[in-house]
């Protein structure tokens, strides 16, 4: 699993490789690493290699031509898949098998990617380090001791382990850019609207995207363009005309204007981020790239206002959990709201009761007005401030994280600052921007470094651009795990 | 200023949030409840005096579509899914007594 996708993609349809040896390459390699990393909830080895089989004859017979057919890829298990268990790693939905497949999966099988399993996250998508798995914690394919980010941790520790050739993740206030830079990857996450929300499973519907996330640019870009699709089941989808992604793949910034804001860079910025990101803005610039730093403001709003945001929204959304339609039913109880609240308490972890709490109370009467109204307007101002900085700027660029992936077991028990950590990220869930996040470096212990560049709303070719032209300078770097 | 959430705010939230939780769970909630919102509360700091609030950023209103059956009957496969169900439909326990 050493190529990017697209050489994969290009040597099945050369016939070099079968699909058969693609996939077989991968699931051989999960099985010898995965024991170690943990990226996976479920793989589907039987399901795979059929899936192989029928691909093969679509690609004998002409009736499958994209670049990605054949091409073993990894779903984040917050994606619904017909006949395959999907359990938001949670308990509550241990035994979810659905019957329906998320648009961006059925996006993905059409373009013939062979989907060999389901990848571990944080419970419901809530968290920064994917320890809050019911299925345990993922760990970092550079060094097992510190975690992958979150929460789409295991679709990215799988690419950077070299497990599959590409993943699906999603994100809400960073959930692909912080773990793709933690391990060493690239993530994207479009333009709210982008890719069909179907699938889904809601955490806070007005900020999840889902998004690819690969070893370089272009393989990011070409997934991006087959999952993308204006869907009538998500009433939140956009029907857009530039889905054409790939166009961006030009190693060309002349003239690109870059803003750097000098907000990002100020307290709990890990030194060697700082060092690395500022460096890549330099490479930019030597290409032709116009920087210069600029002042973005509200930056310490934008946490706050996610926070309540999002677990308002989450409060409303898991209430589906109730142990009637799905997923785990108390055993004893009296009545039918017994019934409810067990199941829920026994079936939830604490982060997601937490998150849960806090909406339900950011939302009652008396308290609405003061956090849940003042936080969306909050969120109007982020997007003003972020208005003014793109009618002059391109494309905004700053660290995916203030740090480098922390130690298994050190962030959970100060979930405030954990929270923190997603001060890059959140900004652009609130805004509906795109962001990708490539790497840029190490620090002092090997661990990668992300430089994230995030574009105005339909602008993800500028952010393409920029990430493809800055990766032509540098080679990737792949995790010791990956390297095995 | 600081917030201290009494026993009945955590009370109140809990039937709100449809959960039961352990004398340490309330304990903790109470903690992480006050400490958030002492962090969520330095938007005070903001003037919003005549700000709209924003939910979505794109003004996509009304999405309609005709009321048509584009799926296939998948009832069965639906109630594969749930805890109990009898006679095609979910069971719940006795709601009315």
């Amino acid at each position: 699993m050493s190529l990017t996708a697209l050489a994969l993609g290009k040597k099945i349809k050369a016939k070099e490789v079968s699909v058969k040896e693609a996939v077989t390459e991968a699931l051989e390699a999960i099985e010898k690493k995965e024991e170690r990393v943990h990226s996976f909830i479920t793989v589907d080895r039987e399901g795979a290699l059929r899936r192989a089989e029928e691909v093969q004859k679509q690609i004998d017979d002409k009736t499958l031509t994209g670049p990605l057919a054949g091409v073993p890829a990894a779903v984040k298990d917050n994606l619904c898949t017909k006949g395959l268990l999907t359990t938001c790693a949670s308990d509550i939905l241990c035994n979810f098998v659905p019957n329906y497949s998320a648009q961006a999966v059925l996006n993905l099988e059409r373009a013939g990617a062979v989907v060999i399993g389901k990848t571990n996250m944080d419970e419901f998508a809530m968290g920064s380090t994917t320890e809050t798995s019911a299925f345990g914690p993922t760990k970092n394919p550079w060094n097992l001791s510190h975690v992958p980010g979150g929460s789409s941790g295991g679709s990215c520790a799988a690419v950077a382990a070299e497990e599959c050739s590409f993943a699906l993740g999603s994100d809400t206030g960073g959930s692909i850019r912080q773990p793709s830079a933690f391990c060493g990857v690239v993530g994207i996450k479009p333009t709210y609207g982008t890719v069909s929300r179907y699938g889904l499973i809601a955490y806070g519907s007005s900020l999840d995207q889902i998004g690819p996330i690969a070893k370089d640019v272009a393989d990011c870009a070409a997934v991006l363009e087959i999952i993308s699709s204006h869907d009538e089941k998500d009433s939140t989808s956009l029907a857009r005309k530039d889905l054409d992604f790939t166009e961006a793949l030009k190693e060309d910034v002349k003239g690109l204007k870059i803003g750097i804001p000098r907000d990002y860079f100020g307290e709990g910025l890990d030194p060697f981020v700082r060092e690395a990101v500022l460096q890549a803005a330099e490479v930019l610039k030597e290409k032709g790239a116009v920087v210069e730093e600029f002042d973005l403001s509200l930056v310490e709003y934008a946490i706050p206002a996610y926070y309540v945001i999002a677990c308002a929204e989450a409060s409303s959304n898991l209430a589906r959990f109730d142990g009637v339609k799905y997923g785990y039913r108390a055993k004893d109880y009296e009545g039918l709201h017994q019934m409810y609240k067990k199941s829920r308490s026994e079936g939830f972890g604490p982060e997601v009761k937490r998150r849960i709490m806090l909406g339900s109370f950011v939302l009652s009467s008396g308290y609405y007005d003061a956090y849940y109204l003042k936080a969306l307007k909050t969120k109007a101002l982020i997007k003003k401030a972020f208005d003014a900085a793109f009618a002059k700027y391109d494309v905004i660029l700053g660290p995916a994280a203030p740090t480098t992936a922390p130690l298994l077991g050190e962030s959970l028990s100060d979930p405030l600052k954990m929270y923190l950590g997603d001060i890059y990220t959140v900004s652009a869930n609130l805004a509906g921007l795109p962001g990708i996040s490539i790497p840029c470096g190490s620090d002092e212990k090997g661990l990668p470094i992300g430089l994230q560049l995030t574009g105005d709303c339909f602008k993800e070719k500028n952010i393409i651009r920029a990430a493809y032209a800055f990766e032509q300078t540098g080679n990737y770097a792949r995790s010791p795990l990956g390297r095995e | 200023m600081m917030h201290i959430i009494s026993d009945e705010t955590i009370d109140y939230v809990g039937i709100l949030a449809k959960l039961e939780l352990s004398k340490e769970e309330k304990a903790r909630a109470k903690k992480d409840m006050g400490e958030m919102l002492d962090y969520i509360d330095r938007l005070n700091e903001l003037d919003t005096t005549n700000i709209e609030p924003m939910t979505h950023i794109f003004p996509v209103e009304n999405v309609f579509r005709e009321d048509i059956s584009s799926e296939k009957d998948g009832s069965r496969e639906t109630l594969a899914n749930a805890p109990e169900s009898k006679d095609g439909g979910f069971l719940v326990p006795k709601t009315i007594v």
